[in-house]
């Protein structure tokens, strides 16, 4: 079975975000892979140590995201690709149809990706390459069985979950709960080093700026508002719980 | 040149969703003179969905009702879009930001060669330019962003538009789009109901959270009074869903979902940063917690320390007070 994980590079989340020059600042930020595609690696690996095969991985990102790359080498997928171009501009209609001039050629059987980066957070690559691919999707799930040609997923639907036959070849986003990912091993990160990792230009895609122009753009950046402390309520709890409830409703006039 | 903007009206259990109706406030958002907006409802059952929308306007609603329609497929649903985008031609589709709307709109988006702007909190109209403002990092900085190209698809964060209101005399026209019956790639084969009756927690006004002080899924239970009498939904920081006590459904972070209801009862959460992403748009916080150092006090309007399982059983007595008088 030949697995393709999306993979993209993000902010720690531990990280506090800061606005330089009208864009967010990198220095010193600690990158991590997006927290819900490290489910998807996680699963690509057990998978095909379950069925055989192989896991490659997709990413689109400047030099930088080949860290995340090869530490998901050393989780355990084979290869890895990464597409890096500073023409590609930052908008999900353009991203997509990157990933989609390399994946038509490569005919997955599984893409596996995370139901949405925590940096962005739109959600929208995966769903809009299942879309291009013209191929079956299920997004935000937290089970993945395969059997032959089909898989059966459990999907996560606002709470409530749906188990679902799907046909392969297929799209499936990663929802929390599905697995929980290893850490690499130090002979996996020993290991990683001689994976093979292939840096592609939009030129190696047979793609133009043209091709992949953005439908959005930025226009503004912002921090928001900052909260200030407000009260702590002191007394004994019967007392704070009445004088909570009452300046909710004359105070704040939320009730 | 005018535009036809076209408003993805959810429906749940047969039942318009609130969210239905911020979506048609978004358009009318975005609506100049002369454009057209146009209302798009799909299902098994949705004629009490149809009644309840027209009162709202719109110059056509267009409906798909069909058995396969019953529960949301990839395949039936898109098969349904497609149909109405075939006669509508929309300029623009719009979605709410829901289970749904964030599976549909990326597939309508390439379906049409169209941009997309997602999880869009607010709108505003710059002579004539639509300009969406969307959190990133889950809210720890905001972006506005416009379109260069058109067409457009874009999904707007349940609570955080103004729903549209009704209008005075409107001339509705509804045309049924027949369904095209698709072969499904996907089949449902079981759902299992968590939720029935519950209020989906993007969609809650009050959210009543539990962290790890909770100490266990038992210890959910004076939360889940709490939001049942205030009519919202119990959330959870992940240290909770971590520690088990409850389902990553509910998780409330950078990871998980982002809520901004108008009141957030915090209790037993410190405050991670990852959390306070996913919650300090709320319009007013309250932290209950031991830790009088606990960071959540830092963005909490109001802050008690002490027990939760002495504060949240009083404050449901007291809320229970009001409410009844």
């Amino acid at each position: 079975m030949k697995i393709v994980v999306l993979l993209k590079q993000t902010f720690d989340t531990e990280e506090k975000i800061e606005i330089e020059n009208g864009s967010i600042a990198e220095d010193g930020v600690k990158f991590v892979i997006n927290p819900y595609d490290e489910y998807a690696v996680e699963e690509a690996v057990k998978l095909r140590d379950e069925h055989g095969g192989s896991v490659t991985l997709l990413s689109v990102g400047p030099d930088r995201t080949s860290e995340a790359l090869r530490t998901a080498l050393a989780m355990g997928a084979d290869d890895a690709v990464l597409i890096s171009d500073e023409r590609i501009p930052d908008d999900e209609y353009a991203v997509s149809k990157v990933l989609h001039a390399y994946l038509a050629k490569e005919t997955p059987d599984l893409i596996l990706g995370g139901n949405f980066s925590v940096d962005r957070g739109s959600g929208q690559v995966a769903i809009r390459l299942a879309g291009l691919l013209g191929i079956a999707h299920a997004g935000s799930i937290t089970k993945l069985t395969i059997s032959g040609n089909k898989a059966e997923v459990h999907r996560d639907a606002e709470g409530d979950l749906e188990v679902l036959e799907v046909q392969l070849p297929a799209i499936f986003t990663a929802q929390q709960g599905l697995n929980e990912p290893r850490y690499p091993s130090l002979p996996g990160i020993m290991k990683a080093k001689k994976k093979p990792f292939q840096t592609l230009s939009l030129d190696d895609l047979g793609l133009s700026e043209d091709d992949i122009r953005p439908a959005t753009k930025q226009s503004d950046l912002s921090l928001p508002p900052e909260r200030s402390a407000g009260r702590i309520l002191k007394g004994e709890p019967a007392e704070v719980a009445h004088e909570l409830v009452t300046l909710l409703r004359t105070e704040s006039k939320v009730i | 040149m005018s535009k036809t903007i076209l408003v993805y009206a959810e429906t749940r259990d047969g039942k318009l969703r609130q969210v239905a109706l911020e979506t048609l406030g978004a358009a009318r958002l975005i609506a100049g003179d002369g454009d057209s907006i146009r209302i798009l409802v799909a299902g098994s059952n949705i004629t009490e969905a149809v009644s309840a929308l027209k009162p709202y306007g719109g110059e056509i609603i267009y409906t798909v009702e069909h058995d396969d329609l019953e529960h949301y497929n990839p395949d039936a649903y898109m098969a349904a879009i497609e149909a109405v985008l075939g006669v509508a031609k929309p300029d623009a589709v719009l979605f709410g930001h829901t289970a749904i709307g964030r599976d549909l709109a990326p597939l309508v988006a390439a379906s049409m060669d169209a941009g997309q702007i997602s999880d869009v909190t607010a709108i505003e109209n710059n002579s004539g330019e639509a300009v969406f403002t969307r959190p990133l990092y889950a809210g720890k900085a905001f972006e506005k962003r416009v379109f260069v190209n058109g067409p457009w698809v874009v999904t707007v964060r349940p609570n955080n538009i103004p729903a549209a209101e009704a209008v005075e005399g409107v001339d509705t026209s509804i045309e049924d789009v027949a369904f095209p019956a698709p072969s499904l790639r996907s089949v449902i084969k079981d759902v299992v109901r968590k939720t029935t009756g519950k209020i989906d927690l993007s969609e809650a006004k009050i959210v009543v959270s539990g962290g790890r002080g909770v100490k266990s899924a038992e210890g959910f239970k004076p939360l889940e009074e709490l939001a049942e009498l205030l009519g919202g939904a119990v959330g959870a920081s992940r240290g909770a869903c971590d520690a088990g006590y409850c389902d990553y459904a509910l998780q409330i972070g950078q990871t998980g979902k982002v809520v901004t209801p108008e009141i957030y009862i915090a209790c037993g959460i410190s405050g991670a940063i990852q959390h306070l992403a996913g919650m300090s748009q709320s319009r007013v916080i309250i932290a209950i917690n031991k830790d009088p150092e606990a960071p959540i006090f830092k963005v909490a309007d109001y802050g008690i320390v002490g027990d939760l399982f002495d504060i949240v059983p009083l404050l449901t007595q007291e809320f229970r007070k009001v409410l009844v008088s």
